[in-house]
């Protein structure tokens, strides 16, 4: 090759480097953090219940059974765009969701569930949000993925929906669990 | 005339604004280790700011956090690990040398080095003659 052809050709080579970095930068968010607690245990806490102050929750309280923590707020916006979402899972699918009221009044708290339904198995009140730290949430909602061994497999940030739960959320928990999740039949 | 001067003065005050609580420390090493630690934490929710700059609700628990910590005498290194747990390297930003950041660290050098070749190698080409 001569040098002229190499000087023509460089341009175009990084060109299309560009472009296909560009093209998958396109999908990458960079705003979603990469959790830090993947594969590791669900920290320690002991939180009152929402619905009752005087009961105390600790992470033997958890389900063991695969389950999802949803971290969420009265004041979160996208928690009540998430909200009717969860509602329908709950009622389509036996997995319990464990709710982490986030830096919420209690009363705000319990207006929501009492206006919007429950979805909850239960609901952990972290007013302090000291859970919400330890569980490295910097965005409600949050999601995660649990198995019954109570260890972290997967977290997303941002609204659960349709496409999410389909795509992402059902086949990880069933990769988890090892088994298919088919909905509950209802009559 | 007049409006610019109201207009900086509106764009002053948003700054007051910006300023962050304070904290009462016991000794000047404290309040030196304090303001260290969180110039150092970026903050999760808003990318590119650092949490001592923030006003995010985050930033203010995790540089409370960091108060509590300092005050409790524990050291820069088991605070900043702390949060390294929970945040990952994100929050640091002063991340550790690993393969995941490798591309972080030595891609500059290596975009360096390339620069420097191809002008050494067209520079040593390139025949002096004395202009005159």
């Amino acid at each position: 090759m001569n040098k002229k052809t190499v000087t023509a050709i460089v341009p175009i080579v990084v060109f299309i480097v560009l472009v296909v970095l560009f093209w998958f930068a396109l999908d990458n968010d960079p705003k979603k953090l990469n959790s830090n607690l993947i594969d590791k245990p669900v920290p320690e806490f002991q939180l009152p219940a929402l619905q009752n102050p005087e009961q105390v929750f600790t992470k033997a309280d958890l389900p063991d059974e695969l389950f999802l923590i949803n971290v969420w707020g009265s004041w979160c916006g996208p928690c009540h765009i998430e909200h009717p979402y969860l509602m329908k899972y709950a009622q389509k699918f036996s997995i319990p969701i464990v709710g982490v009221n986030y830096k919420d009044k209690t009363i705000d708290g319990l207006k929501f569930i009492k206006d919007k339904g429950n979805p909850y198995h239960m609901i952990i009140a972290d007013q302090q949000g000291n859970l919400g730290i330890d569980l490295g949430v910097y965005g409600a909602p949050e999601t995660f993925i649990v198995d019954k061994m109570g260890t972290i497999r997967f977290r997303y940030v941002g609204v659960i929906d349709d496409r999410v739960w389909n795509k992402k959320l059902l086949p990880i928990m069933e990769q988890v669990k090892g088994s298919d999740i088919q909905p509950v039949a209802t009559q | 005339m007049k409006q610019l001067i109201s207009f900086l003065i509106m764009i002053a005050s948003f700054q007051a604004l910006a300023v962050i609580e304070t904290y009462e420390f016991e000794t000047e090493a404290q309040e030196q280790l304090y303001t260290e630690i969180i110039h150092e934490l970026r903050c999760p929710k808003c990318q590119n700011q650092t949490i001592a700059e923030s006003n995010a609700g985050l930033s203010e628990d995790l540089r409370f956090i960091v108060y509590q910590k300092v005050m409790d005498g524990e050291t820069k290194r088991s605070i900043l690990s702390y949060m390294q747990e929970r945040y990952g390297d994100f929050v640091l930003y002063d991340p550790p040398v690993k393969p995941a950041n490798y591309f972080l660290w030595f891609a500059p050098l290596a975009v360096f080095l390339i620069i420097l070749i191809i002008v050494l190698a067209k520079v040593g080409r390139r025949k002096v003659t004395p202009e005159e």
